[in-house]
């Protein structure tokens, strides 16, 4: 694989393919859409395979760089983090197609267009090595998602788009100046550079302000989330699923590239800060969701929750911690691009979100209410699937710098319990009570051709996650080591037990009790 | 002292004087039968001066014994210039046969505007800085009232000269109060009496030269005739009025404040300061609420010019460049915009107006739409689309000058313009669609169009030539 830009090609597939289904019929545009994801899925398996994890591997590997804009490069290069991300894309991206293929009747070479307009973005976003580069990506991003929920979105499509665009445009300019400051401080804009570099202390708590209003916009952090359930609840289905799925997870990528490795002092400094917002989210949005009649504002607030767990594992400063975090944006990615999707199913049949319209699904649709379930079970954080690892190791890893953040943030968990089976309770068990949704037909070939796969990663993840951790288990050891200096203590106070063999504690425990009878 | 050299220096504006003359002559002899001849002959004018300019740099920067400069900065700017006076005539006919003033003296007026702005941005005396300016107000104060039996048309023009003599009268005498407290009318002489720290009455007469040329630049506080101007002239005389004088004025500007003014630099970089941000601000919320679309583009291009006084107060090389690649991008914008809006023409091809009428161009009009809205997210400085670098431009000059703060707040007041840009957009992609415009654009109007569109697109593989000419532009003014 050496010197074969695979990463520009991934950005090149969907390039191309969004150009011809911008000239081409409905139909023609839906298949040119299917292979140009399903060529881009096929290059993310070869990337995997060919990424080296091995002990002595480079961090950044299939680097590409060309000094082709000026003042900055077209320089890409991925390193674990990225790589599972970038997975994580690809995978969805044909998940998305094919949830679009008959809801959407209008405008369809648009559509498609701007998703894989959108695609090409949120690659270039995980691989960009150059901070104005992943600077233009991630802001890029909001013109096809604008155009996605205005166009193609529900009956306030127009509020939800504006509120879209202008929350994440003001939260992301101020990150810019930031950036530009940097770059003159450091003299380069080149990013495994800047995250070896030292900026002052004092500077770098108003850099990580900077940085903060983006990606907590961005990810979204409360109180700043308003946005999102909007934008979800207003977009078309596979829309919802790319927001929850990979843009959300742009904001904690953001942290874990910039925020911690470039300003460790002030992350440490500003630590309480996110804790504190993270664990109002966790309550708050949990509770939020507890009284939601739509079921695609409930898994937004939801989506609200879990990204909170994943701040708390990040600013957690452990590497259990950020494994965590990781894996949560990775399970939270399937699982609510899943549960997305299962609205999506039931809302083309009966064109509404209203909980209270359904009713005992389990009766009409078995299989839809088996894959719910397990999606449902995937998203309380059930051990064995996906969002148990995450949520289990960020917790550890926050309680070894906080008990009372891990306390509060725990109570989030049996609040998602709680708000995810009473809507699974509402939808699937009980009478049917509405004669419409109890005639609705089960899934549809296509419709298991979507759940299936998701359903089959989120198992892997949660019965097998070394997969997924392996990669990136050196970058988050750098990055541990790198931000280890400026770690606040923990209040915890975990002492580790000396290790002593198997027989001479056998041998003391033995003389313990024994003394102990005396 | 007249000698070759001098001549050669000013070797585009003869071959424009030149052409302008024989035009005219044409067209009073010929009628307005020779309208479209006169039209492609000016653009040829044009384009003759334009490759004039690289003889202008032969023999050294001064001519005239200061009188005119011609140095890589006023290169750039006429560059500039000349090619947005070409788009302005090209992009006109279609509009005046249907409004029946097809005439020839519309390209005739424009070159003689080009000669006064080709002298604006390479003057080095306050005279040659007068005479110019005057030369371009003057022809713009007759095209601005062009459809002379329109009403709106003409009561344009006659505000534009009304409040453009007033602003000159402002200029002047802040000329007047520098002569008499420095003694001298060429920029170096009054660069040199500043040197020697600032007094009252030359900080007076540095307020109102700024004032007078604020008005030309259409930057608050100086703005109010900016929007009744550009919605009662002509459509093609507005998109002349948005591009090319604009950079000659901001051109002038840049280098009255650098090389006359530049030791009194911490006094104009507060009231530059003042005038960028409230351009900024004033001119994206005053947009919010148009439904005319030319006025609409007149908010605009006072929220651009904002903009681009940012780079002007940064008063580093850094920022001067900045600025001038600033209205290079603007120019491609705004001149794209324009042959959007010349486009919006109903099923009689009688030139529309309101934005309301753009509803659902999406789906009749496919390719003007998306051309529309890459200018729109464009002006909004949202990437990958260039207007985003032109900000990032003046933006990074700031911050490495130090004004991390100006940078902050102007960077977070262009989300406010954003807003207006996107209500376009949402009107042409959103909207159910209105009634249909003319099925079909002129060619001449889509060449420019697509030509512009992909500058706006591909533009950041021009930043190494565009970061070269912008830097050799700024370097000569220090």
């Amino acid at each position: 694989m050496d010197g074969f830009p695979i990463l520009s090609l991934m950005m090149a597939v969907p390039m191309a393919g969004a150009i011809a289904c911008l000239y081409a019929g409905a139909s023609q545009a839906r298949l040119i859409a299917l292979v140009a994801t399903l060529v881009d899925l096929a290059l993310g398996v070869i990337l995997w395979i060919n990424f080296d994890q091995s002990a002595g591997a480079a961090q950044w590997q299939f680097q590409e760089y060309a000094p082709i804009f000026g003042r900055f490069a077209w320089a890409l290069g991925i390193d674990g983090i990225a790589l599972v991300l970038i997975a994580l894309t690809v995978f969805l991206m044909p998940i998305c197609i094919g949830a679009s293929w008959l809801a959407i009747e209008k405008r369809v070479g648009e559509y498609m267009a701007a998703f894989l307009f959108m695609e090409v973005l949120m690659i270039g976003v995980f691989t960009a090595q150059d901070l104005y580069l992943f600077y233009i990506m991630f802001e890029a991003g909001l013109i096809p998602m604008y155009l996605i929920i205005g166009i193609w979105g529900g009956a306030d499509r127009i509020y939800a788009s504006y509120k879209f665009f202008l929350y994440t445009l003001l939260g992301s300019v101020l990150m810019l100046i930031a950036m530009m400051w940097m770059v003159h401080e450091a003299g380069t804009t080149d990013i495994p550079t800047l995250m070896a570099y030292h900026f002052d202390p004092k500077i770098q708590t108003w850099l990580f302000l900077a940085f903060f209003a983006s990606f907590a916009v961005k990810m979204p952090m409360w109180p700043v989330h308003t946005w999102l359930p909007d934008a979800h609840v207003q977009a078309p289905t596979a829309g919802s699923v790319i927001l929850a799925g990979v843009l959300l997870k742009m904001g904690g990528y953001g942290f874990i590239r910039f925020s911690l490795p470039m300003f460790p002092e002030a992350s440490a400094q500003l630590a309480p800060l996110v804790w504190g917002l993270s664990m109002v989210a966790v309550v708050y949005t949990s509770l939020v969701a507890l009284v939601q009649s739509d079921m695609k504002k409930l898994i937004a607030y939801s989506s609200v929750a879990h990204m909170a767990i994943v701040t708390v594992g990040l600013f957690a400063f452990n590497q259990a911690g950020i494994e965590g975090a990781m894996m949560v944006m990775l399970g939270h990615g399937l699982v609510s691009g899943a549960l997305f999707l299962c609205v999506g199913v039931i809302y083309d049949r009966l064109h509404t979100r209203e909980i209270a319209r359904y009713g005992g699904l389990s009766i009409n649709m078995p299989k839809y209410a088996v894959l719910f379930l397990l999606f449902t079970m995937a998203s309380v954080g059930l051990p064995g699937t996906s969002n148990f690892v995450g949520e289990f190791l960020s917790l550890m890893g926050i309680y070894q710098a906080s008990s009372w953040v891990a306390l509060v943030c725990t109570t989030g968990i049996i609040l998602g319990a709680a708000y995810m089976l009473y809507l699974y309770r509402r939808i699937a068990y009980g009478e049917q009570k509405n004669a419409d949704a109890a005639a609705m037909p089960d899934l549809s070939g296509r419709e298991m051709w979507l759940l299936a796969p998701i359903a089959a990663a989120v198992l892997w993840m949660g019965v097998y996650p070394e997969s997924f951790l392996s990669p990136m288990r050196s970058d988050i050891r750098a990055l541990e080591a790198r931000i280890a200096s400026a770690a606040p203590a923990g209040d915890s106070r975990i002492k580790m037990g000396a290790v002593v063999p198997a027989a001479e504690a056998h041998h003391t425990e033995e003389a313990t009790a024994h003394g102990e009878a005396h | 002292m007249i000698d070759s050299a001098s001549l050669l220096a000013v070797l585009p504006e003869l071959i424009l004087t030149a052409g302008g003359l024989i035009l005219m002559l044409i067209a009073a002899y010929g009628g307005d039968a020779t309208a479209r001849v006169v039209n492609w002959l000016s653009v040829l004018t044009l384009a003759v001066a334009g490759v004039a300019l690289s003889c202008s740099l032969a023999h050294g920067p001064l001519a005239f014994d200061g009188l005119v400069r011609a140095d890589a900065f006023s290169v750039f700017a006429k560059a500039l210039i000349y090619a947005a006076a070409a788009g302005a005539i090209l992009l006109a006919p279609r509009y005046f046969i249907v409004g029946g003033a097809l005439r020839p003296e519309y390209p005739v007026l424009i070159l003689f505007s080009s000669i006064g702005m080709g002298m604006m941005v390479s003057a080095g005396d306050m005279l040659t800085l007068y005479v110019g300016l005057e030369m371009q107000s003057l022809a713009a104060y007759v095209l601005a009232s062009f459809m002379r039996q329109d009403e709106r048309s003409s009561e344009a023009g006659l505000k534009y000269f009304v409040l453009g003599s007033l602003a000159s009268g402002i200029l002047l005498y802040g000329t007047a109060l520098l002569y008499g407290f420095t003694g001298s009318t060429s920029f170096d002489g009054i660069a040199v009496a500043l040197g020697d720290g600032v007094g009252k009455g030359e900080l007076f007469g540095l307020v109102f030269v700024l004032a007078g040329l604020a008005f030309k630049i259409s930057a608050v506080p100086f703005h109010m005739w900016t929007p009744d101007v550009y919605e009662g002239a002509p459509t093609p005389v507005t998109t002349f009025f948005a591009s090319a004088p604009k950079v000659a004025a901001m051109g002038l500007t840049v280098r009255v404040a650098i090389e006359a003014l530049g030791p009194a630099g911490l006094d104009w970089q507060q009231i530059v300061i003042f005038v960028a941000l409230a351009s900024i601000l004033f001119g994206a919320v005053a947009a919010i609420g148009q439904s005319n679309i030319k006025r609409l583009m007149a908010y605009s291009s006072i929220n651009n010019v904002g903009f681009a006084l940012i780079g002007l107060a940064t008063g580093t090389p850094a920022g001067v460049a900045a600025t001038m690649s600033y209205m290079a991008i603007y120019v491609v914008m705004t001149i794209g915009a324009f042959a959007c809006i010349l486009q919006m023409r109903d099923a009689q091809g009688r030139p529309v107006e309101t934005i309301a009428s753009l509803a659902g161009l999406s789906r009749s009009r496919k390719g003007l739409a998306a051309a529309l809205a890459i200018f729109m997210f464009s002006m909004a400085g949202i990437p990958p689309l260039f207007g985003f670098w032109a900000k990032f431009l003046v933006f990074d000059a700031a911050v490495a000058a130090g004004l991390t703060a100006l940078a902050a707040f102007g960077i977070a007041a262009s989300v406010i313009g954003a807003f207006y840009y996107l209500k376009i957009i949402k009107t042409m992609y959103f909207d159910e669609p209105a009634e249909a415009y003319e099925a079909r654009g002129g060619a001449v109007e889509n060449i420019i169009l697509t030509a512009c569109a992909a500058v706006i697109v591909f533009g950041y593989l021009l930043n190494p030539a565009l970061d070269k000419a912008s830097a050799a532009a700024a370097a000569s003014l220090f």
